[in-house]
């Protein structure tokens, strides 16, 4: 484990006056792969969109390779190598597949590269070359999961935040999206903080785990601690 | 009982139900009495030409018309895939050809309507930047065709500016108007930018309408300038530089051509740019582009300011046309026309916004003789278009080619 690319320090959101975050500490190590596990409604999307600047925080801290990106604009972020997998993959429906995945480099300059990590991405996901003229929102669930990964890989991050992939995909196409994700953490070393309500392969993957519980973190271990712990057992992992 | 008997149970419904509708309307007078003639006349015609066409839609739907329909679909469908493997110069230069011969072969009223249909498209294609690429609805757009009339009208009477150099400063000015209105309203989202942006549409006609210092109010300004150019001529045989006052409405007519291809090009350039992949984006899901390191803001801003050029362009030249503007050009009813089109045409789709155009300019034009029945002829096919081709006329193709070609 390499040093500590992302840090939360007491960080606060509120949505209008309703408070969704309440002094969230969390940290992520470079190489790791740590999960947010929850309810529904317990600030884990909002952790996301928080730390890429969509949701403000009004309070605390956010520190990304060491440095404050709490009033970052969220467009910068990808060019910092900090780039979401939203909720729902929010793939660009119109657009081709090609065309989502250029939009993933849209900050990059050097078209070579570009092109390059286009068919490295093609060769991640074979699915997506097949269909590379096709729109977007043509795609099944699980290809569009695909797309929407593949689409943030394009903006070649040092970490990624993956929220919720497995969302309305059956168990079969979950654990293959989960595979592709343990392979991208260990073949290309990109850090990944997962949030997921599939508790189970959430804490399987990772190496450490938070628990959230009405916008608090109420617990944090590593992931087989957390697995074999009998509270979390009884609340997450169905007995 | 049967599918068949089922569908025609239903069409004698529907027409009853048009009876009870209609009777009210025409049954029912002022003094009190109730009487069914005039409704029933009129019923009737309804209901007969209704009848007839869903006898003919039964009929193909039974397939009885296939012997007809089927060689068209095909001849159809032929004749696309000739277009698609064939060079686009090939549709491109007789149409250019035709659009600079069309004065020589016709008469004021034809040059006169087909002056007003540029200037749609003109209108139109602007719109479409910010609607139809960038998603934002916007129906004050005519403000910045104001903008750009106004803005001519004043420098030509009071410094004599030409019209030539006064078009880079209407849509500067035109830009800067949109900055103005994008700045604070480009925050909102969906349903309130549109009723926004209604309202700055209304704000800048109603201070044109009351800023009687600047623009003489509702009186308008007269007396605006033509444009003119400077041409070498010979006289007693000297080479001497000679003004011409470009009166005539043919010149008019390749001033707004020139005015409408440029349009075209630009619009085009900047679709297939960086710039217009990252209006897509935004106009897809604005949080995702965001995510993906789009300045959501500062494009959206450029997309207004570029709309609104396109529409001070078509302004200037608005004014130095009719030598006149007022603020009733600039009412409501036509940025819903400018809308319109677009949205009838294909968002998004460039020759769509020009077919658009032609359509709710030019055909109205020729139906003239039905003066009386124009509008709701209109409106009704407007609603069965967006009932058969919601997509619009032309829709917009997706050009996913950039990184297809190889492949």
């Amino acid at each position: 484990m390499g040093a500590t690319i992302l840090e939360l320090r007491g960080v606060s959101a509120h949505y209008g006056r309703i408070q969704s975050l309440r002094q969230i500490s969390l940290r992520v190590d470079e190489g790791e792969i740590v999960s947010i596990i929850g309810a529904n409604g317990a600030g884990k999307s909002t952790t996301l969109m928080t730390v890429c600047g969509i949701v403000k925080a009004s309070e605390g801290d956010i520190l990304y390779q060491g440095a404050s990106i709490r009033d970052v604009s969220p467009d910068r972020l990808p060019g910092m190598g900090l780039c979401q997998v939203p909720e729902g993959r929010r793939i660009f429906p119109r657009l081709s597949v090609s065309e989502n995945l250029e939009m993933g480099a849209f900050f990059r300059r050097d078209a070579d590269g570009v092109k390059k990590d286009m068919s490295l991405a093609f060769r991640l996901f074979p699915v997506l070359y097949e269909r590379r003229t096709q729109k977007g929102g043509t795609l099944s669930g699980g290809e569009q999961q695909m797309l929407a990964i593949a689409r943030a890989l394009m903006s070649r991050p040092k970490m990624l935040l993956l929220d919720e992939p497995s969302l309305g995909l059956s168990p079969l196409i979950s654990q293959h999206i989960f595979k592709i994700i343990k392979d991208i953490n260990e073949q290309q070393g990109t850090t990944i903080l997962l949030v997921e309500q599939n508790a189970n392969i959430a804490l399987s993957l990772a190496d450490r785990g938070y628990v959230l519980e009405t916008g608090r973190v109420v617990m944090e271990d590593k992931a087989e601690r957390l697995r074999a712990n009998p509270e979390i057992k009884k609340a997450y992992l169905g007995g | 009982m049967t599918r068949g008997s089922r569908v025609w149970m239903l069409f004698a419904l529907a027409m009853g139900w048009l009876f009870l509708l209609l009777w009210p309307l025409l049954g029912i007078h002022p003094d009190g009495s109730l009487t069914f003639a005039e409704a029933f006349s009129v019923w009737w015609k309804i209901a007969l030409a209704a009848l007839f066409g869903f006898v003919i839609h039964r009929l193909s739907r039974a397939g009885v018309f296939d012997v007809v329909t089927r060689p068209l679909s095909r001849l159809t469908q032929g004749v696309g895939r000739v277009y698609a493997s064939s060079p686009k110069w090939m549709f491109l230069v007789p149409l250019l050809a035709f659009a600079l011969t069309y004065p020589f072969f016709t008469d004021r009223y034809a040059q006169d309507v087909a002056v007003n249909v540029l200037v749609y498209i003109c209108l139109g294609l602007g719109l479409n930047v910010v609607v139809g690429l960038c998603g934002l609805l916007d129906l004050g757009y005519i403000a910045f065709y104001g903008v750009g009339a106004y803005t001519y009208a004043l420098l030509s009477i009071h410094y004599g500016l030409s019209f030539w150099l006064s078009l880079p400063v209407c849509a500067a000015l035109a830009a800067v108007a949109g900055c103005l209105i994008g700045y604070p309203t480009l925050r909102m989202r969906g349903d309130y930018l549109a009723i926004v942006t209604l309202g700055f549409g209304e704000i800048v006609r109603i201070v044109i309408n009351n800023w009687m210092s600047l623009t003489n109010g509702p009186n308008g300004i007269l007396g605006i300038a033509p444009p003119s150019i400077i041409v070498p001529a010979m006289k007693d045989g000297v080479l001497v530089m000679e003004t011409v006052v470009m009166r005539q409405l043919s010149y008019m007519y390749y001033i707004i051509l020139g005015l409408a291809v440029f349009t075209v090009v630009a619009v085009r350039r900047l679709n297939f740019s960086r710039i217009g992949r990252a209006w897509e984006a935004i106009r897809e899901d604005e949080t995702a582009a965001e995510l993906m390191g789009v300045n959501t803001f500062r494009f959206k801003l450029l997309a207004y300011a570029m709309g609104a050029v396109f529409g001070g362009l078509a302004g200037a030249f608005f004014a130095a046309r009719m030598r006149f503007v007022s603020p009733e050009s600039f009412t409501f009813i036509e940025s819903a026309m400018v809308l319109a089109m677009v949205v009838l045409g294909g968002l998004g789709s460039i020759p769509g916004v020009i077919l658009g155009a032609l359509a709710l300019v030019a055909l109205p034009e020729v139906f003239r003789q039905f003066e009386l029945y124009r509008m709701l002829v209109f409106g009704g096919v407007m609603a069965v278009m967006m009932l058969v081709r919601p997509e619009g006329l032309w829709p917009a193709a997706r050009m996913g080619k950039r990184s297809d070609d190889e492949g």
